[in-house]
Parts: C-alpha cells; structure tokens; sequence
C-alpha cells in the first residue's frame, strides 16, 4: 500500500463533516439517556416491589438485546402500525434521527441505571440515618448528602458508558445517517481502500474518546477537593 | 397471515429459518469468542511481559479495538479481505468486487475486538493472583510452562469467569452487525423476512426475543461456572 498524502487528507476532511452529527446523537442520548437512568435508578432503591420489579424487566430486555434490533424495532418496526403512522408522533417516528436518538437513549438508560444504582446505593448507611435523625427531609437528604456522594461514585462507571455511545452512534448509520462511520462506509465502498479510511476514521473516534475521558478526570478532579493536597498554609510574616 | 403463523413452523412460516439464523448467531458468536479467547491470551501474556516492544504493542492493539466503533472494525475487515482477495483474483484474471467469506470474516472481526477485551480479563486475572503463589511454584522447581498449568491457569480462569461472562455477552450482541456483511444470522434473517412479509415489527421483536433467550441461557450457564469455579472457596460476603 503506498503511502498517498492527499487521499488521506482528502479522507479526514470528508470524515470530519460526519463529527458534529455523530457528537450531536451522543450527547442528546446521554443527556435524555441520564434523567431516564435516573428515574429508572430511583425505582430499583425505591424498595417499593411494584415501581423495582418494572425498572428491573426494563434492564432485562435492552441489555439483552443488541442495540441494532432496538434501532431496527423503531425505526422499521413501528411503521407496521397504522395507528402509529397516523398520530402526532409521526412527525417524528418516521425520520431516522429521532428514531436513533430515541433506540440510543433508551438503551443507554438501562446501562445508566445501572451506575447510577450502584453509586446510590454506595452512600454509607450512617450518613443518610444521620441525616434522617437530624429530621431532614427527603428530597433535601438526597439534595445535600446522597447525590453529592453518589455523583462522584458513578463518575467514572460513567464516562465508559459516554464512551460506549459514541461508539454506539456508529449504529445510526445502519438507518440512513450520515456520521462518521456512515461516510466511512460510504468512503470505502467508493474508493475500495479500506485501511486508510479505517485509519482516518478510527484516529477521529479515538481523538473524541480521548477528549472525553480527559474531560471526565477533570471533572472528576473538580468534584473531589478532599483528595487533591492541602494548600500549603502562608508562611506569617516575622 | 397472524403473527402465529408467519413465525409458525408449518409450510409458509419462518419459524425454522428463525431459529437456524439464532443458530448461525450463535455459532459465529462462538467462533470469535473462542479465537478472540486465543487473542486475549497472547495480548496479556504481551502486556505482562519484560519487554518494552511487546507491552506497547499490546496497548496499541486494545486502546485501538475498545476505542473504535465495532461496526467500523466489522466494515474494515469485509471490504480489507474482499480487496485482498479481489486483488490476488485480479491477478488470475478475475474481475470487480469479489466478496469474502461472510462467515470466516464476521468471527476474525468478532474474534480481534473481543480479544481486546479479553486481553484486559486475563490481565487483571493473572495480576489478582497471590504473588506468593508463583513464588512458591518457582522455589519449589516448578519450570514457567508447569507453573502456568498447574498454579496460575487454575485460579486466574475463576477470576477471569465474570469478565469473560461480559464478553461473551458483548460478543452476542455485537454479532448482531455481521449482518451487514450479508451472513444470514438472526439480525439478518430477520431483515429478509420483514423485507418479504412487511411485517418489520413482528421480525425484528422475534429477533429480539431469540437474541434475550440466548443472553439469558449463557448468563444461567456462566453463573453456574462461577459457582462450580468458586467450590471450596470460602466468602466473607
């Protein structure tokens, strides 16, 4: 395989206008994905059998599924339905964007839930029945003593299943969209060179999952001063 | 038709070709965890050698399969073998597009990104054994290869089941994109019998339903080889 500068270059700058796509579909997934996770993760502590026992199945089906089916059932599978073709929703249901973003975030929920649980559930019991004996109220235990520490707990839980979604957003090309992999695909079949369009489009997806994973220990950084060294006290002047 | 029939196993119903594609699933899924197995091997012994050359090389190889998406990885090895074999068929006088072995490319794509994977399970696996272990091995004259059956393989494969449970899990999945490559297994199965009956719902919750089946069955028969693995091991927890 000779080394050819400007196909490559040529490459990058094709790959490079399915980013913005590809970063749009993750971070809308993850930040729906993460209130559904939420509430899915309150109703497994909940302890209550009727709200734990359906986030429970919810976990079952779409972590037992592959994430491609989930996309094909919306997206394909819904227009069986013409009740479904002839409502509101359909707006929506028939373009292939929403239809990614909505498989993307229900499946992202179910692995969120999942941290999310067990960060809550990693607040030591002391601390929430002190709480509760100094006659705190619930949402202001969860406000002031469980999110806090759950937070931190489930950050870095999270940043893999960040990571995993922008890898997932590959999926979204199956139904028409044109992200990175998408063009990728589309790229290879063209030019028959898939090496170095494999490599253009992998440094793309490595270069974000960097950028994420960095972001992440600083925020992580951000959010734990009792590790970070004490500030040297000032020396007091004699 | 109702749902019944068509996923039915009478003449006309796709109920048998259904569970032959879950078989397909199944034994491509098995090829690339077994050959991905063979990987991960290689790629822990690699990362937990003395040599310099061999670690980078290993961190290279799983930061590059755990940081790209599978299908791209998938997409990569279809069109890199077809033009590989286009190429040596060029030179036979052959001509266009040759497509590869579905079957034979799908489990290689399966195998090198889950070995990614699995290199990291056996890594952590050898690193929780009790360093005393293989130095006792060694006092006692064990040479490395008798030390690997007999003292590390041993306890490293009951650390290495949970983990190699999660792989297998994500291998199932992710065997779900070798339909893009054209192998018939269940994903694909179920394409061909939504394009012909356009009833897309009815495949693809089937599909979905085979798919939650055989997680289900594996994760029961892991469990079990954990409990088996983990006999004569006392748990404070």
């Amino acid at each position: 395989m000779p080394f050819d500068g400007a196909f490559l270059a040529a490459t990058a700058a094709a790959l490079l206008k399915g980013v913005p796509l590809t970063l749009e579909l993750a971070l809308l997934s993850v930040s729906l994905g993460l209130v559904l996770a939420f509430a899915l993760a309150l109703m497994r502590v909940s302890g209550v059998a009727a709200l734990d026992l359906p986030a429970r199945l919810y976990g079952f089906v779409f972590r037992g599924t592959p994430l491609l089916v989930q996309i094909f059932i919306i997206y394909y599978g819904l227009s069986q339905f013409p009740a479904i073709r002839h409502s509101g929703l359909w707006v929506y249901l028939r373009q292939a964007y929403w239809c990614a973003v909505l498989a993307l975030t229900l499946n992202t929920a179910a692995y969120g839930s999942e941290i999310i649980r067990g960060g809550l559930l990693s607040v030591a019991h002391g601390q929430i029945e002190a709480a509760r004996a100094c006659g705190m109220a619930p949402l202001t235990l969860y406000r002031r003593i469980v999110l806090p520490q759950a937070l931190r707990q489930m950050l870095p839980g999270y940043s893999n299943e960040v990571i995993l979604m922008v890898k997932a957003t590959a999926l979204a090309s199956t139904v028409t969209l044109m992200e990175v992999t998408g063009i990728a695909a589309k790229l290879i079949s063209e030019s028959y060179r898939p090496v170095e369009v494999f490599i253009c489009a992998g440094a793309l997806y490595l270069g974000l999952n960097f950028a994420i994973t960095r972001l992440f220990a600083q925020l992580e950084r951000a959010l734990s001063p009792e590790k970070r060294p004490a500030p040297v006290p000032e020396t007091p002047h004699v | 038709m109702s749902t019944s029939e068509i996923m039915g196993f009478n003449p006309g119903g796709w109920g048998a070709d259904m569970l032959a594609a879950a078989g397909m699933t199944l034994a491509v899924a098995a090829a690339g965890f077994l050959s991905g197995i063979v990987l991960g091997f290689a790629g822990a012994a690699a990362k937990l050698s003395r040599f310099r050359v061999l670690r980078l090389l290993a961190d290279a190889y799983t930061t590059l399969f755990r940081g790209v998406p599978d299908l791209l990885i998938i997409y990569l090895f279809y069109f890199g073998s077809s033009s590989l074999i286009g190429s040596v068929a060029g030179a036979f006088g052959a001509r266009g597009f040759v497509g590869a072995p579905a079957f034979l490319t799908g489990s290689v794509a399966l195998g090198v990104v889950s070995g990614a994977y699995e290199t990291e399970v056996f890594r952590g696996a050898c690193l929780a054994l009790h360093k005393g272990e293989v130095e006792a091995a060694r006092a006692i004259g064990m040479g490395p290869f008798l030390a690997f059956r007999r003292i590390i393989l041993p306890q490293a494969a009951r650390f290495a089941l949970p983990g190699l449970d999660n792989v297998w899990q994500l291998v199932l999945k992710q065997s779900a994109l070798i339909s893009v490559i054209g192998l018939v297994e269940l994903m694909r199965q179920a394409q061909v019998g939504a394009g012909s009956t356009r009833q897309p719902f009815t495949f693809y919750l089937a599909a979905g339903a085979l798919y939650l089946l055989i997680t289900s069955l594996s994760s029961l028969v892991f469990h079990r080889a954990e409990r088996r693995a983990a006999r004569g091991i006392r748990r404070a927890l």
